[in-house]
């Protein structure tokens, strides 16, 4: 009965409640925290003045004539169409203008610099030493270490993205030809997901992105561990799949400490530590691997990289567990 | 005016005769010669059918797109359909549908409304209207070849550029929307001519009715805000077509240009959409409630100062791409205040509804209207959130401000298009509408509408985008999106109530209507016949069929102004622009192939050009060019004597110079010009300031000797025209015949020597994206040159013809206006080309 597990499991997907995964609602950063406070000054400000304008209306259909007379005069086109949105907005704006320049504001420099830049439809994330020089490449994760302000690079040099973590930060564009600077700094260590918001053609809506943030140690830990060399096949059978990938994938992707040095699609050096596989489309492990190699354009249909079906089994299986050992 | 005019209403007998006289000139072309009417009441609805087609299309496909979002993971539509299915929604509801319907609807209403008995320039709107519907239903079909665009509505490049969208599918868009904008330019020249010239005499300024002024706002700003979208598709294709690189960052272009070009225009279009469903608010709820709006003249300056604060808005749709904060603030400011305005009329209308004298029981427009209060009025408010920058970069490009758009648009426009179907039906049909069927029809539209959108709020801050064609179950945004596709069937639910209903009870007519079953106020309510109502009103308040008793049955008698077809053809007449005095009877074409032919041929030329069949869409172009020179001869059928128009009245039948309709609505034309050239000298500005290391220094320029002769030219040629124009009085033919020729090898020379300069020196268009702005530059002149070259050689043909005379002048008049203007225009843009990058500093 795959037919009808397949709709038990659509149906439970239907009456789920939205998860704080990706959430404008659940801020986790700095920046986050401010929009948010703004967010819900602003819908208790708009009920209130929704309920008072529909009031209004419902007193001037069904109030009592002494009130309806009172509403019935010019006085009130003056009184709540100018007076009352000119002090309502003036104060808002003058709130709004005052919380962007605090957001606007940084003080102490950033910790760590990424350049996060759009492809088509996967993230490419570089982190940056301290002289701007690129020390490794990853894709489609951001680490990033809790408490400490850290600067992202937004580029593209395709078409227009957006970076969105709205657990962290509002969004910013990524635009060919320019290069925009996004600040965040994440409260607490804790996992989110990110997404691109600017639509950016076939498979915009499958450009995710893990952030995930570290402890200090944590993050530098694991940047320590992201900086060196892909690990050399422990034995034969990754020796074998590895020899395959270089045959089959190594045009377009890169394996430092390897002569893999592709890079149209996003280096795999340590591939094998990411959470998941397609920008977040799907969980990473050996099964997946070789599913998304084999059939990723029926996954993911129209990205630019070709299914290779015609890999026979074993070689799947082979290069499946390198780029798996590829930790 | 020959005789001090006298008192109406005119106690005297109509001649007998006179009555069959008007009705034979107004008779309809029957059967297949029906399409050939260009009376405003035949093409109003017909537009308006046109324009309720394409929303039922536009809404088929949001039903697809929901259904597809109902659930997660759902693998129903895929994206390259889902893709197709969101870029084509958004351009048809707002390209084929929202600007359509309102253009539709005043074409259809405003001359009823003015007291007059057809728009100025009825051909101008048939061929609005055919040219819309054609081109329209060839472009909604491109979906069906799986061709239909799939950019977006707003269709930023690069992503729309060639190398990432090399299929035909874009073209369809730049092409099509191109030219359906071209005819909607042309309905709001011909609308702000009707509301600013074919006014019942007595019906100054400030006794218009709100949807009038509402009208003229709207058609002011279409001429300002469409030619930005016009220049931004005609650059788009440019550099698709030809590799201009106005939008690769690359070559020194900037994608941002594209996004400026496009919110010029964009946000505009919001209240162009918007005020004139506010405008049908502002005429229904007086009816409604039997009482004055209060607060005519605040609505009034409140319209007014919407369509000028809605073009200092459009930066906040670009609050996301790292725009200066300065920039920022400006424009958050600028996006709050412009709910000012809107406040305005909210509360004029709750005034009214409290003054009200009979509002209850709510009838189904008064029903609609309250509907419009609750969704409106909350999608202002959340339009107050996204103005507020720090907000927005969280709501933006999310379910959030899907939800405000629809709450806004559709709350603010399509349930007042709905309380209008409600309302004017009587007007136009032999039945009016059902009371219950119309119950229905609201309560399951706005249920439907609020269960639908209403949750999207959520769902957009609980971080899901727009734009995407399914989403994973783990955000756990499944329940809100099977919500709100339930509300969406709901929506359509109440729509097919609707539809049902007209099924039933619409049965159009201009004869023997249901008449005003409201006891309205205003001169649409009057008794009609294809020829609009039997004698023009004299006017002397906002609502004469409530203060001036007996207007009715007077106008009815013919006791009014222009009783008959004086001159045995279709005429209306033609009052001043402030105090609607009586000036002439201008007399209006009948039915005719021409408008039609020409629209076929002009949307063919720019379909099959998209197709790249270039023989065959030229064929169509030298159809559509014909057809025009065609209807354009007959016009202008000089002076004749003074005719009687009633009130031993008479008055000439026609007009010259600057006070005729012609003039102005020549005037109007070239504010559209200098909107393409303002848009192309923003376009050169704008590249220059991000890449200012593409222009050249002062050293790097051509020198000045061939500019300054093409200027030389240009004055040359403008003055040689002004001479040959002077002195109305005499006939002048020889000197014309023999003076044009050399004058027009002047204009075309000067565009051409700068051109050849340009390209001698070694700059290609493709070079950079200074190369690019400086063609497009030089070829928007070359356009007009040779515009002004068809009018010139039209101008010879007529006087040839015998069809030029000092007082019948109105194609030399146009064709100076233009000559003149091309002249100026040329001297701006060779200032700038050779000017701007010597500039010191």
């Amino acid at each position: 009965m795959p037919y009808l597990n397949s709709l038990l499991i659509l149906a439970s997907g239907a009456f789920s409640l939205p998860s704080d995964l990706q959430s404008a609602l659940h801020p986790k950063g700095e920046h986050a925290g401010h929009i948010a406070e703004i967010s819900w000054l602003l819908f208790i400000g708009a009920a209130f003045i929704f309920v008072l304008v529909l009031a209004l209306l419902v007193l001037a259909l069904y109030g009592p004539a002494r009130w309806r007379a009172l509403l019935g005069r010019r006085a009130l086109v003056v009184g709540g169409g100018l007076v009352f949105p000119i002090v309502v907005l003036s104060a808002l704006l003058w709130y709004g203008l005052g919380k962007a320049a605090v957001l606007m504001r940084a003080e102490t420099p950033a910790a760590v610099h990424i350049e996060v830049i759009g492809e088509l439809w996967w993230w490419r994330v570089r982190y940056l030493d301290a002289d701007g020089r690129p020390s490794f490449e990853t894709a489609n994760e951001i680490r990033i270490p809790a408490g400490v302000p850290v600067e992202l690079w937004l580029k593209s040099d395709n078409v227009i993205h957006s970076f969105w973590a709205p657990n962290l930060a509002g969004k910013l564009d990524m635009i060919p030809g320019r290069v925009n600077r996004l600040r965040v700094q994440a409260a607490a260590p804790g996992i989110f997901r990110g997404q691109c918001a600017e639509y950016c053609g076939a498979q915009h809506a499958k450009m995710m992105l893990h952030v995930q943030a570290l402890s200090p140690d944590d993050f530098d830990a694991w940047q320590a561990l992201q900086r060196l060399p892909a690990r050399e096949p422990a034995d034969a059978r990754l020796q074998a799949g590895k020899r395959r990938f270089m045959r089959a994938c190594a045009r377009c992707h890169a394996v430092r400490g390897s002569e893999a040095r592709g890079s149209a699609g996003p280096d795999l050096t340590h591939a094998g530590s990411r959470p998941s596989l397609g920008a977040n489309v799907l969980p990473n492990n050996v099964g997946t691997l070789a599913g998304w190699i084999a059939g990723n354009q029926h996954i993911k249909p129209g990205n630019l990289m070709p299914s290779f079906g015609e890999l026979s089994s074993e070689d799947l299986r082979a290069i499946s567990l390198y780029v798996a050992s590829l930790e | 005016m020959t005789e001090a005019p006298r008192t109406f209403p005119d106690p005297l007998d109509r001649p007998a005769g006179e009555l069959e006289q008007l009705r034979r000139a107004w008779r309809r072309p029957r059967g297949w010669h029906a399409i050939t009417e260009v009376n405003n009441n035949f093409i109003g609805l017909l537009y308006l059918g046109t324009a309720m087609l394409f929303f039922l299309l536009a809404g088929v496909l949001a039903l697809m797109m929901r259904t597809q979002l109902a659930v997660p993971d759902n693998d129903l539509i895929g994206h390259s359909l889902y893709n197709q299915l969101f870029t084509m929604h958004g351009t048809v509801m707002m390209f084929l549908f929202a600007v359509p319907a309102v253009e539709a609807i005043a074409v259809l209403l405003l001359p009823n409304m003015l007291g007059a008995r057809d728009l100025p320039f009825p051909r101008l709107s048939a061929y609005a209207y055919w040219a819309y519907a054609v081109g329209g239903i060839v472009f909604f079909c491109s979906i069906f070849a799986g061709l239909a665009p799939d950019g977006g509505w707003f269709m930023y490049p690069p992503l729309s550029s060639s190398a990432y969208s090399p299929a035909v599918n874009a073209d369809f868009w730049l092409l099509g929307i191109g030219f359906i904008e071209i005819s909607a330019i042309a309905g709001a020249i011909e609308l702000a001519l009707g509301i600013l010239r074919t006014r019942a005499p007595g019906m100054s300024l400030d006794k218009m009715p709100v949807f009038a002024w509402v009208m003229l706002v709207f058609s002011g700003m279409v001429i300002i805000a469409f030619p930005a979208v016009i220049v931004g598709t005609a650059l788009l294709e440019l550099e698709r077509a030809f590799g201009l690189p106005f939008f690769i960052a690359d070559k020194g272009g900037d994608p941002l240009l594209w996004q400026h070009l496009f919110w010029f225009f964009g946000h505009p279009e919001v209240y162009i959409i918007f005020l004139p469903g506010a405008g049908m608010v502002s005429m229904i709820v007086p009816a409604m409630a039997g009482r004055p709006l209060i607060g005519y003249r605040l609505i009034v300056l409140a319209v007014v100062a919407t369509g000028f604060l809605s073009f200092g808005l459009w930066v906040h749709h670009m609050f996301a791409t790292g725009i200066p904060q300065l920039s920022i603030s400006f424009f958050s400011a600028a996006s709050m205040a412009v709910s000012v305005p809107t406040g305005i009329q909210i509360f004029a209308w709750i005034a009214t509804i409290a003054a009200a004298a009979r509002l209850r029981p709510l009838k189904t427009p008064a029903l609609f209207i309250l509907g419009f209060f609750f969704i409106f009025v909350l999608g202002g408010l959340t339009g107050v959130m996204v103005a507020l920058a720090p907000f927005d970069l969280q709501a933006h490009d999310t379910y959030f401000v899907v939800a405000h758009l629809h709450y806004v648009l559709f709350g603010g426009m399509v349930f007042p298009l709905f309380a209008a179907f409600y309302y004017w039906t009587p007007f136009i049909s032999r039945r009016a509408l059902s009371e219950r069927l119309g119950r229905w029809a609201f309560w399951l539209m706005f249920a439907g509408f609020n269960i639908g959108f209403f949750p999207m709020h959520f769902t957009g801050l609980a971080g899901m985008p727009r734009r995407v064609y399914t989403y994973p179950e783990v955000y756990g945004w499944g329940l809100l999106n099977m919500v709100s596709t339930v509300g969406a069937y709901l929506i359509a639910a109440g729509v097919l109530v609707f539809l049902f209903d007209l099924a039933r009870n619409f049965r159009p007519t201009n004869t023997g209507n249901a008449g005003n079953i409201w006891n309205a106020g205003t001169l649409e309510w009057l008794e009609t016949g294809t020829y609009g109502p039997r004698s023009i009103p004299a006017i002397s308040s906002r609502e004469p069929l409530w203060d001036q008793p007996g207007l009715a049955d007077d106008v009815e008698a013919g006791r009014h102004y222009l009783p008959n077809a004086p001159t045995g053809r279709r005429s209306t007449l033609v009052t001043s622009a402030l105090q609607a005095r009586p000036q002439y009877v201008l007399d209006l074409p009948g039915p005719g192939w021409a408008p039609v032919l020409a629209a076929v041929g002009t949307a063919g030329f720019f379909l099959l050009l998209t197709v790249k069949m270039t023989m065959l869409a030229a064929a169509c172009g030298v159809l559509a060019i014909a057809m025009i020179w065609r209807w354009l001869w007959d016009s202008d059928p000089g002076p004749s004597a003074p005719v009687d128009i009633g009130g031993g009245l008479r008055a000439p039948v026609h007009s010259s110079g600057s006070a005729s309709h012609s003039w102005w609505a020549a005037i109007m034309l070239l504010m559209v010009n200098g909107s393409i050239l303002g848009s192309l000298v923003f376009t050169y500005l704008f590249l220059w300031t991000t890449s200012p290391d593409a222009w050249p220094a002062a050293g790097a320029l051509p020198g000045t000797a061939l500019p300054l002769a093409a200027g030389a030219l240009l004055l040359a040629s403008s003055a040689w025209v002004a001479w040959m124009g002077r002195g109305r009085r005499k006939e002048r033919r020889p000197r014309l015949h023999a003076g044009l020729p050399p004058a027009l090898a002047m204009l075309l020379a000067s565009a051409g020597l700068e051109a050849y300069g340009q390209w001698e020196f070694g700059l290609r268009p493709q070079d950079s994206a200074y190369a690019a702005a400086v063609y497009a530059l030089i070829g928007l002149q070359c356009v007009l040159a040779i515009v002004v070259c068809w009018m010139a050689v039209f101008t010879l043909a007529r006087s040839l013809a015998g069809k030029l005379a000092p007082q019948r002048r109105a194609s030399l008049d146009t064709m100076a206006l233009f000559w003149h203007y091309t002249a100026a225009q040329g001297l701006a843009i060779l200032a700038l080309i050779h000017g701007f990058p010597r500039l010191p500093g």
